[in-house]
């Protein structure tokens, strides 16, 4: 039985039965009236942001192009600053995949997860084993010899998933990683990436424009309105049992949000 | 921290086949192409644009005055390289040449690489220091050579100097484009990863601007050996030794065209040769590692 339910304000959001979420009353993530100005005297791309995220939680930011989430990421991953207002993340720091797999293609599949142990100062004796372990996470025990130009989109995507898991950060960020895949791939690795969630249990924070995948995906979905970019609204996305992105229920809360995604959309138009 | 050691459910192992499979039909299988093939590819084209260069060269002899004090034919250039072989001139000449432009070409790429990484990593040195370092690109290196000569004396100093001052420009150059050509989302990605400064130039930045280095290195080698052949063929006796320059030179004082000749197409022979044997295996290792060679055509 799959249900779904929209709400509002969530501070139970994560209330889903089955997914491994912490009572730990400590946010993941606190995003706190962020404000992002690229020039002192321009328009604010992001505008009093409030956002607590709780530890293991999944949830997907989703808005039009230019409504400022990569930046409110970057914000988050500790790559750019803030204008005002302060972030928190749970460790020392967040772990973060990129637009494309960004895999350096002078190295193999297996050198590239093995990269990032070995920047993290993982000693050389543990780092094969671990290399071995997070391929095998993604399914891609095989491929560890091969060269980033030989594997196909979608083992460049996992093999990216494996590098950022390899940062052992509990924060997880995706910045539309799966935006360059064909439908078929992008389905599997929804999968894949829930499984991977529940079998870590990561918190993820997951960008998308696409409103399906963030229905498919997130216990908790946050529209951003652009220019300013604000968080105008959310939607709990409670799920028993398997959810797959072709469910009536998933395609129903995804009409309701689309409509009020263009609904803002519309507001730019005057 | 979380635990990663979940094992995997029913649903992962399925997922797994499905996801093999898919992998399968995305990656496409490369047909392997024969050693024998490969070899043949490679040297078939060179042995006919020699031949046809020796064929014009013999008709050009033929149809024109046929004064081989002034331009002799292919088979007497042929008999003055076998002539100046058996009493040593030329392989004395070759074996100077060479040792001097791989030696002063490897100290080139030793000063030149360190420096390269500052000029292409600090601003204010490459704002102030990257113009005057292409200008000097651009300045032939011969015109160093009679300051060169008047500081060292007819030396090996003197030689390795103008090669330096040729070299030693470019691939700074080559760096810093190399550099420059490094994708900004690599950095971020170091960066995410946790790279401090120095770990960010060691296995992000550098490896990924080695295309671009290895041009540079490519074309220092060029300015090497053109340097020295300047400088060779400028300073003649005194501690200096015997190069292919001097070869030049001798060949002009005695009025032996056909040594000239023979100078000249050594001069050429060792630069194709240290271009086919050398970079070229070594940037098409780097490029085909990273999926970007260009077969040549089936």
């Amino acid at each position: 039985m799959t249900t779904l339910r929209a709400g509002t304000p969530a501070a139970d959001a994560a209330a889903s039965p089955g997914t491994p979420v912490a009572v730990a009353p400590r946010p993941a993530v606190q995003v706190t009236d962020v404000t992002k100005r690229f020039s002192p005297a321009g328009a604010p791309v992001l505008d009093g942001i409030n956002l607590t995220i709780a530890p293991g939680e999944f949830v997907c930011l989703l808005g039009a192009s230019g409504c400022g989430k990569s930046t409110l990421l970057n914000i988050m991953a500790g790559l750019e600053k803030p204008t005002t207002g302060q972030v928190s993340v749970a460790g020392d720091g967040a772990a973060l995949m990129f637009q494309e797999a960004a895999l350096f293609p002078w190295l193999t599949a297996g050198q590239n997860v093995d990269l990032a142990l070995k920047l993290r100062k993982v000693p050389r004796a543990q780092r094969a084993a671990r290399v071995g372990e997070l391929l095998e996470m993604v399914h891609l025990g095989g491929a560890a010899d091969k060269r980033v130009h030989e594997l196909s989109g979608g083992m460049r995507s996992r093999v990216a998933l494996a590098r950022a898991l390899a940062q052992e950060q509990d924060v997880l960020l995706m910045d539309e990683p799966f935006a360059a895949l064909d439908a078929i791939t992008r389905d599997l690795l929804h999968d894949e990436l829930e499984r991977v969630w529940k079998a870590t249990g990561r918190t993820v924070v997951f960008i998308t424009h696409n409103v399906r995948e963030a229905v498919r995906l997130g216990q908790r979905v946050l529209l951003m309105s652009s220019r300013p970019g604000r968080i105008v609204r959310e939607w709990d996305v409670s799920v028993t049992g398997e959810r797959r992105i072709e469910a009536p229920q998933v395609a129903s809360l995804a009409i309701e949000i689309t409509d009020k995604l263009r609904e803002e959309i519309r507001r730019h138009a005057h | 921290m979380p635990t990663d050691t979940g094992s995997p459910s029913d649903t992962g192992s399925s997922l797994g086949t499905l996801e093999a499979g898919l992998d399968a039909l995305q990656t496409a299988s490369v047909r392997p192409v024969s050693r024998t093939r490969k070899a043949v590819r490679a040297v078939l084209p060179l042995v006919i644009s020699v031949t046809v260069l020796l064929a014009v060269w013999e008709i050009a002899f033929r149809l024109g005055p046929q004064d081989v004090t002034r331009f002799p034919p292919p088979a007497l250039v042929g008999l003055t390289f076998l002539h100046l072989w058996e009493d040593g001139t030329a392989g004395e000449a070759l074996v100077t040449s060479v040792q001097r432009g791989v030696v002063g070409f490897l100290l080139a790429a030793v000063i030149g690489t360190p420096l390269g990484i500052v000029v292409a990593r600090v601003r204010w040195i490459r704002a102030s220091f990257g113009p005057l370092i292409t200008g000097l690109q651009v300045l032939p290196s011969v015109a160093w050579v009679p300051a060169a000569i008047i500081w060292f004396g007819l030396s090996n100093a003197t030689i390795y100097t103008v090669i330096l001052l040729g070299a030693v420009p470019s691939i700074i150059n080559g760096i810093v484009a190399g550099v420059d050509q490094v994708p900004p989302l690599y950095r971020r990605v170091g960066q995410v990863l946790g790279a401090n400064p120095v770990e960010m130039i060691v296995y992000v930045i550098l490896p990924a601007a080695l295309p671009g280095y290895i041009a540079g290195l490519k074309q220092g080698w060029a300015f090497s050996w053109r340097s020295l052949m300047a400088a060779e063929l400028i300073a003649v006796g005194g501690d200096i030794g015997f190069g292919l320059g001097q070869m030049l030179q001798q060949g002009r004082d005695l009025g032996d065209m056909s040594r000239i000749f023979v100078g000249i197409i050594l001069i050429l022979v060792v630069g194709i040769a240290v271009e086919l044997l050398f970079f070229a295996p070594v940037e098409r290792a780097v490029m085909r590692r990273r999926g970007l060679a260009v077969e040549s055509g089936s």
